[in-house]
């Protein structure tokens, strides 16, 4: 494996030498561990630790929650309620699992616009960056599939919604709808399908995370300077570069511990603030909540789904080319997965040289924008389909849309970037020589990096 | 069986009308200053014990609370009732065993019967479950720094009652301020002075809701007090962790950031 020169693994005992010629797994983790990372990386480099923390935390409650629920129909709602009253600590148990998809999604949120505003995802990352991206699909089938299995009000429907979308493909939807359910409606094939599911693609998502892991450790961590460190000789790397652990290691738990407490608050004191108390009724087949809305991590992309109704001339326009095949439910569905595909080609829409939105003064303005914007997608998606909250959603997703497809490669032409720091270790000394406080003074300068 | 037909007719029909009015608009909420509320707020023991006497007097003639074993009244941060007690309330309950092929009174290992009456839906959950009305604007922020929520919906809804009715296809409707649309199948149910307190507590309409809705609190999320604990005693112990983790990340990146180490 290329990239920044370090000190490799050497085996001392003859027990290790021996290990060492027959499978050099230690060797693999003191490379992976001992890794030279930029020294100037800031609170936004914290949250990788966190999102590997929630997979971890997600999968061990999640095994213990399996041992008591019982998929099926009939049967689901009590199990929980059995977790929730009989089973010891289950209770905790189950609300650390529940706030933790969201903690989960938070993180993730984060991480994805980090690496955004720094151009993280820009040559030679874009593996990483798709890689990402596939992590982050998974995340959202795994959290909507588990969603589904209290069987509560908002599980039922949220499915019967959510599966619905496929049946607006054109000819071969309401197959492959049927197929997807197991019936012709959401029913006890559908929750055990979604149950095997959510059980199987955590450990996709951790086979995802160690390949993701793997990319950007050949590649070498972006950061916020978006100079690459001086590969030269080991001496020049390591001006730039101090190992992982335990600088970032140390550094990382302590933002990690820092969430905790805030986490263990919210489990604590107001688990259910952040879910849907509909889910707290049965699922009743007969009855339809008044007012049917995905978590809160969805919304964004719920309010993308729902901007492109019949009457915007976009959609009307996509209805006549096609002769009527792409009607305004289809093209919903097509703008919902499309708003997360243009955000997996960013690394080919953005044309400009420079890497980091530190040095881009054009760019940043239309990057706030576009965190403003996902912020209120995300409110006009618990709002009612009606206006102006319709208007807002399509507003709100055209800019989405815009800024990828429009504003991203025309920036890197017309913009005129600001001049960017010659090494990593220039950053670095002048950030740390004007301050005289230490870990501190770095956490309070730029929150918002 | 005609009988059974027409109840379950009139039920259904009830349901349907209910989500019907569901999609009109919540009702008017009064913010109730509860015991349990906030991070350090438990459950009032005595309060628990009245409401479930009201519950037993009053709603369990309809509904039920079928998610709720009898044995729990015992738990402490609960009702707290003697092992006893526990066992005499239980006998007051028939319950059917499938092992028996027939009723027999309940034992403390059964749960409370489910509703009576199908058109009255089961209470176990209901305090969790109505707890999606706060404002302002759909924000729950009412939720968050008031502690809003269900309980306050029960009192609402129980208190709420205007005396006017109207009958539509067939089914009598109550008006209330608290119910989202405004008209409610669900009867009067408290009017004040319905049961004898045992500790001379004041019965009028507005306490025995306010027993009734703590109690039916405690009834969905039994665990409320083992929950806080555990999420102190996480604060405080993630919080002595991360301080320690804050100095030893401010001692090794010292020397990095080419400050003397101490």
């Amino acid at each position: 494996m290329s990239g920044i020169p370090h000190d490799h693994y050497e085996p001392q005992t003859g027990g290790a030498k021996w290990l060492h010629s027959r499978l050099p797994i230690v060797g693999l983790l003191y490379d992976t561990i001992m890794i030279p990372t930029p020294k100037n990386l800031n609170w936004m480099w914290i949250w990788g630790i966190v999102l590997t923390f929630c997979l971890a935390l997600q999968i061990i409650t999640g095994i213990i929650l399996v041992m008591h629920y019982t998929p099926h129909v009939d049967l689901a709602f009590a199990s929980v309620e059995h977790i929730m009253r009989n089973v010891n600590g289950g209770h905790m148990i189950r609300y650390l699992h529940m706030n933790g998809a969201s903690l989960f999604f938070l993180a993730v949120y984060l991480h994805i616009f980090r690496g955004l505003y720094y151009g993280s995802y820009k040559a030679p990352r874009e593996v990483t960056w798709i890689i990402g991206m596939l992590i982050y699909l998974m995340m959202m089938g795994t959290a909507f599939m588990g969603y589904v299995l209290p069987w509560g009000q908002m599980s039922f429907w949220g499915a019967t919604v959510i599966t619905g979308l496929f049946g607006a493909i054109p000819f071969i939807g309401e197959p492959i709808q049927t197929w997807l359910l197991g019936g012709p409606a959401v029913d006890n094939a559908t929750l055990n399908r979604f149950f095997s599911l959510h059980y199987l693609l955590p450990f996709v998502i951790a086979a995802l995370v160690a390949v993701h892991i793997w990319a950007f450790h050949t590649t070498g961590n972006n950061n916020p300077t978006g100079v690459e460190v001086r590969r030269g000789s080991k001496a020049e790397a390591e001006k730039d570069t101090v190992p992982f652990w335990p600088y970032f290691v140390i550094k990382d738990l302590f933002a990690l511990g820092l969430i905790m407490v805030i986490f263990f608050a919210v489990v604590g004191f107001m688990p259910n603030y952040l879910g849907h108390p509909d889910n707290y009724i049965e699922a009743n087949p007969l009855v339809t909540p008044s007012h049917i809305v995905p978590e809160w991590y969805f919304l964004p992309f719920y309010a993308i789904l729902r901007a492109f109704t019949a009457d915007v001339w976009v959609v009307m326009f996509a209805n006549w080319i096609t002769g009527g095949i792409i009607d305004a439910k289809f093209f919903g569905v097509l703008a919902m997965f499309g708003a997360i595909i243009v955000m997996a080609l960013a690394p080919w829409l953005d044309t400009s040289s420079v890497r980091s939105g530190r040095y881009r003064p054009m760019f940043k303005w239309w990057f706030a924008l576009l965190c403003v914007d996902f912020v209120v997608l995300m409110w006009a998606g618990a709002m009612p389909a009606e206006p102006p909250y319709s208007t807002i959603s399509l507003i709100g997703s055209t800019y989405w849309f815009a800024y990828f497809l429009i504003i991203l490669p025309l920036l890197g032409v017309i913009e005129k970037p600001q001049p960017q720091p010659a090494t990593i270790e220039e950053d670095f000394k002048a950030n740390h020589a004007k301050k005289s406080d230490g870990g501190a003074g770095a956490l309070s300068a730029t929150p918002a990096e | 069986m005609f009988k059974k037909l027409a109840i379950s007719a009139v039920a259904a029909l009830t349901l349907s009308t209910g989500a019907v009015m569901a999609a009109g608009g919540a009702g008017h909420i009064e913010d109730v200053d509860f015991s349990f509320e906030g991070p350090f707020g438990s459950f009032d023991q005595n309060q628990l014990q009245r409401g479930l006497q009201v519950y037993t007097e009053v709603c369990s003639a309809c509904h039920g609370l079928k998610y709720v074993p009898l044995r729990t009244l015992g738990d402490e941060g609960g009702p707290n009732l003697p092992d006893d007690q526990v066992r005499a309330y239980a006998e007051q309950y028939e319950v059917y065993d499938p092992e028996l092929d027939e009723y027999r009174p309940a034992k403390p290992t059964d749960h409370f019967p489910e509703s009576g009456f199908e058109g009255a839906p089961d209470l176990s959950l209901m305090a969790k479950g109505r707890a999606g009305f706060s404002g302002p604007y759909g924000t729950g922020l009412n939720q968050l720094f008031k502690g809003m929520g269900g309980p306050e919906y029960i009192v609402a809804l129980l208190d709420g009652y205007t005396g006017e009715t109207k009958t539509q296809a067939g089914v009598t409707l109550y008006e209330n301020t608290a119910f989202p649309g405004g008209w409610i199948s669900m009867a009067p149910a408290l009017y004040g002075e319905d049961v004898e307190y045992a500790d001379g507590h004041p019965n009028s309409l507005h306490h025995e809701a306010e027993d009734v809705a703590a109690f039916l609190m405690w009834a969905a999320e039994p665990k409320m007090m083992a929950r806080k604990q555990a999420g102190l005693t996480g604060v405080i112990f993630l919080t002595v962790l991360t301080v320690l983790l804050y100095l030893t990340n401010k001692r090794i990146w010292a020397p990095i950031k080419g400050k003397k180490t101490s």
